[in-house]
């Protein structure tokens, strides 16, 4: 078995499968039972400025989207942070941390940007024992219209200032949690390592509407006939969160700031792929919220496994990917692969044929018996066939060696590299030096 | 109740009521929502889809369950029966194993086909429910059509008429419309008295008009029929019964396996149908497994199917015969009926051990009885008095084309028309399409 000992920011849990800040960690009876199941740490759902505390909408707060047989693939919510008193938090936070000192406990925190509230409210947190604190920047409905949440980390020079204040108060290490919604997430993710940041984590949820009634006419969920934007989250946001989880590790300017993964994660392979492009350790929720907090034995057993037989260690994958992302420019367009067809595995459903004459190469040929076969001279290697059929491993993408002739183009495949910085067709190109 | 399984002869009420009203519920029951939501997401929507050309009504399958998974039923039965108005009793009656299903890439995937019959079902009896017809007629054309039998093709036919705006006058020598719908199948695969209600729904077309209790060669002729309408369809169905050709047929006990199952179909109380402690049923096709299965669950001790040919020869589908099995039928391959023994009423069943050579079918020689109270011929049915003028093919009236027979104007189609299987499904498209070549010949006339 793999060792799943996990130290991000110094910060030791057995694992590195963490619940992310959420309402699965708004309270002791959950966490503790959290950490009965075996999540290796908790980052405490966020926390608010001491005073009355928020109120929440008495109607739903989620809202879904669903693949087969109601599989749940995206769910969004309109909850506000903790609407718990304050004092009562820290009371069973500071429990739980004594209780369960081999556990991470982050808090997450959400006060208006004013200097004074956050050097209130820091210490406090620090006395619970808590290991770091994670600053919701990120939060895209409620919050947000009160100039916290997502409004700071829209704006970069305030998650810079924030950071600062919360660097310069305490000795807690900070984590910045980032919204996805925004432009480009280089931008706060080098504020908050401006700011002095020890890590960022990502993504909070996405701004979205998951449906409307069409007999009511109302966003979903409805709250008397209204809705309002909620954050989306699920297995449907993963490929997104991956894409910036991927672009901050590979930032010249941010590289080698720690990430703590968020996004989908609902199985080991997910969390794998989240530490492969640079994740230091994941936070999970929506699948703790459909299926329970049981779900972190296969993340565990998975990921062991995973790494046993590839002979890794946890640290070995973490950014293991993150060389092999790089921008469309470089890739090696002398790389030429030609779908191929296993008339033995395929069952001739003819869902390649119909996309492929449909989406515009008609490169796979149908014969009246229905055999589907892929005419080379025409085929581009989109890839769309192996994406549409049903049968794993039955359509595959296989490269042309070199010296072999790609009957698309009649020219011979070159062995040499060139990507399209050397394209003869780029206005922009510059000759290589002989 | 006096009677049990084991009671000797034949005998009503072998089994409680409360037995034979669950023997005798929906052999499948209806899928409710979310199971066909569950079933249809199964369908890979295949290209030019291997189940819509299996299918003898060419149902655009692929979209009617993309309607149903888009929670659209209505529209999915309006694919169906734009294609195949009897969809209804289709769902229930096809052998979509030899058929659609067979055909579904997902049995090749993975020996397990969407559930098409099922989820046509599931469309069907939805839109059904509503009592909404879908279908408009379009304006009168003043022409007039003769339909002869009620059964899926002349239904099929009449409907199509009706809609292209003619008016259809359909015989039936029967009480009920229907055909082997309502006389013919075994009841657990059309309950709560589906194909009546089915005719009705038909119906709503409008401009059809139904004469019942008509036979064709006693109360009306074709020749009169020709002179009386623009056109004529001929979809009466087989009426005669091959005979066994084995010694003592004439005993009591002995009878056709249709006329079983159309008591049963037309029985208000199942208990008052007399049924043998020992059946044994004559023959290899669907009614044969009809009736066995059927015997088996009103109480009789011991059914065997008797089938001259092997297991593969069967017409009945493989699952037929794997549901006759696990009611307790037994079968007896490759043997044939010597003589029916018995002292006025039978008692047992003298057979011979079959070898098939090629073609034919010969005894070996070696005999064996079985006991037999009741015996019941399922050895295929015949054209009985095929109206005069009309060339044979074969046995049944032959036809070129969409259902044209030799004579001007007489369309046939169904049962007793040459050329497709034999089955519920094939005779709506006979019918349909005999419609469409009908309402072309009119317009062009």
């Amino acid at each position: 078995m793999a060792d799943l000992t996990s130290n991000f920011l110094g910060i030791k849990s057995p694992n590195p499968f963490w619940l992310a800040s959420a309402p699965p960690t708004d309270k002791q009876y959950n966490v503790e039972r959290a950490f009965e199941a075996g999540w290796g740490g908790v980052v405490w759902k966020t926390l608010g400025a001491e005073g009355p505390p928020v109120v929440n909408v008495n109607g739903p707060r989620y809202g879904a989207i669903y693949g087969a047989d109601r599989r749940l693939l995206g769910l969004n919510n309109i909850e506000l942070i903790t609407d718990r008193p304050l004092e009562v938090n820290l009371r069973e936070i500071k429990e739980v941390k004594r209780k369960w000192p081999d556990r991470a406990m982050i808090v997450s925190l959400m006060v208006p940007c004013e200097e004074e509230a956050w050097k209130a409210i820091l210490p406090l947190v620090e006395e619970t024992g808590a290991d770091a604190i994670e600053l919701n920047c990120g939060c895209p409905h409620g919050m947000s219209e009160r100039g916290m949440g997502a409004a700071v980390g829209q704006a970069p020079d305030l998650i810079e200032m924030i950071t600062r204040w919360c660097k310069q108060t305490t000795r807690m290490p900070v984590i910045v949690k980032l919204t996805p919604n925004i432009t480009d997430v280089r931008a706060p993710a080098r504020a908050a390592k401006a700011g002095g940041a020890d890590a960022v984590s990502l993504i909070n949820t996405i701004s979205s509407i998951t449906s409307v009634n069409l007999d009511t006419f109302s966003p979903e969920p409805s709250i008397d006939g209204k809705g309002s934007h909620g954050g989306y989250c699920g297995p449907a946001v993963k490929p997104i969160a991956l894409n910036m989880v991927a672009e901050i590790a590979r930032d010249p300017e941010t590289a080698g700031l720690p990430i703590s993964g968020i996004g989908g994660v609902t199985t080991w392979r997910d969390a794998a792929e989240f530490l492969a492009l640079g994740a230091g350790n994941v936070q999970v929720c929506t699948a703790a919220m459909t299926y329970g907090f049981k779900i972190v034995e296969e993340l565990k057993s998975g990921l062991s496994q995973y790494l046993d037989e590839q002979g890794m260690s946890l640290d070995d994958l973490v950014g293991r990917a993150t060389p092999n992302v790089t921008d469309w420019q470089y890739l090696n367009l002398n790389y030429v692969t030609k779908a191929r067809i296993d008339q033995y595995a395929c069952i001739k459903c003819g869902r390649c044929y119909a996309a492929c004459e449909d989406t515009s190469h008609q490169a796979i040929s149908m014969s009246a018996d229905r055999t589907f076969e892929v005419i080379d001279a025409e085929c581009v290697a989109c890839n769309l066939c192996v994406n549409v059929c049903p049968v794993d491993g039955c359509i595959t993408m296989e490269e042309l060696a070199a010296g072999e002739q790609d009957l698309r183009t009649g020219k011979p495949v070159s062995k040499e590299y060139a990507n399209w910085t050397t394209h003869p067709n780029n206005p922009a190109t510059v000759e290589a030096a002989e | 109740m006096t009677n049990s399984p084991f009671t000797p002869g034949i005998a009503p009420a072998r089994l409680p009521q409360e037995a034979l009203a669950e023997n005798f519920a929906d052999l499948h029951a209806p899928l409710d929502a979310h199971e066909a939501l569950v079933a249809a997401d199964r369908c890979y929507f295949c290209h030019d889809a291997p189940c819509i050309t299996a299918c003898p009504t060419s149902i655009d399958i692929p979209l009617f369950i993309r309607q149903i998974s888009t929670d659209t039923p209505e529209a999915a039965a309006k694919t169906i029966f734009e294609q195949n108005i009897l969809g209804g009793m289709c769902a229930r009656v096809c052998p979509t194993e030899t058929l659609c299903e067979e055909a579904c890439v997902r049995e090749a995937a993975e020996g397990k086909p969407v559930e098409i019959g099922r989820l046509q079902r599931y469309a069907t009896d939805t839109l059904m429910a509503k009592g909404v017809h879908p279908f408009e007629r379009a304006a009168p054309t003043g022409r007039k059509i003769a339909v002869v039998g009620a059964g899926p093709a002349g239904l099929a036919c009449a409907h199509r008429l009706a809609m292209k705006g003619h008016d259809v006058d359909i015989y039936d020598k029967r009480a009920k419309a229907g055909g082997l719908n309502e006389y013919g199948i075994a009841s657990y695969k059309s309950t709560e008295n589906f194909a009546q209600a089915e005719v009705d729904w038909l119906m709503q077309i409008g401009g059809i008009t139904l004469l019942t209790d008509r036979t064709l060669g006693q109360d009306l002729t074709l020749g009169e029929l020709q002179s009386d309408y623009d056109a004529v369809f001929l979809g009466m169905g087989l009426a005669g019964v091959n005979a066994l050709r084995a010694n003592g047929e004439t005993r009591e006990g002995v009878s056709d396996a249709v006329a079983f199952i159309a008591d049963l179909r037309q029985s208000t109380d199942l208990s008052t149908l007399p049924v043998g402690r020992n059946v044994v049923v004559i023959g290899g096709g669907m009614t044969a497994v009809d009736a066995a299965v059927q015997s088996k669950l009103l109480g009789a001790e011991n059914v065997t199917i008797l089938y001259r040919r092997g297991r593969d020869a069967m017409p009945a589908s493989r699952y037929e015969q794997d549901l006759a099995a696990s009611k307790g039928v037994r079968f007896i391959f490759n043997a044939m009926p010597l003589e029916v023994l018995g002292n006025g009423t039978a008692t047992a069943l003298r057979c011979e051990y079959t070898k098939v050579e090629g073609n034919s079918v010969q005894g070996t020689g070696e005999t064996f009885d079985i006991p037999a109270d009741q015996v019941l011929k399922a050895i295929g049915q015949t054209l009985h008095g095929s109206p005069e003028g009309l060339t044979l093919d074969g046995a049944k009236i032959a036809v070129t084309g969409a259902g044209r027979t030799s004579l001007d104007r007489v369309w046939a189609g169904g049962d007793c028309a040459s050329g497709g299987e034999d089955l519920t499904v094939t005779a709506v498209a006979e019918g349909r399409d005999a419609a469409e070549d009908i309402h072309a010949a009119l317009s062009d006339a």
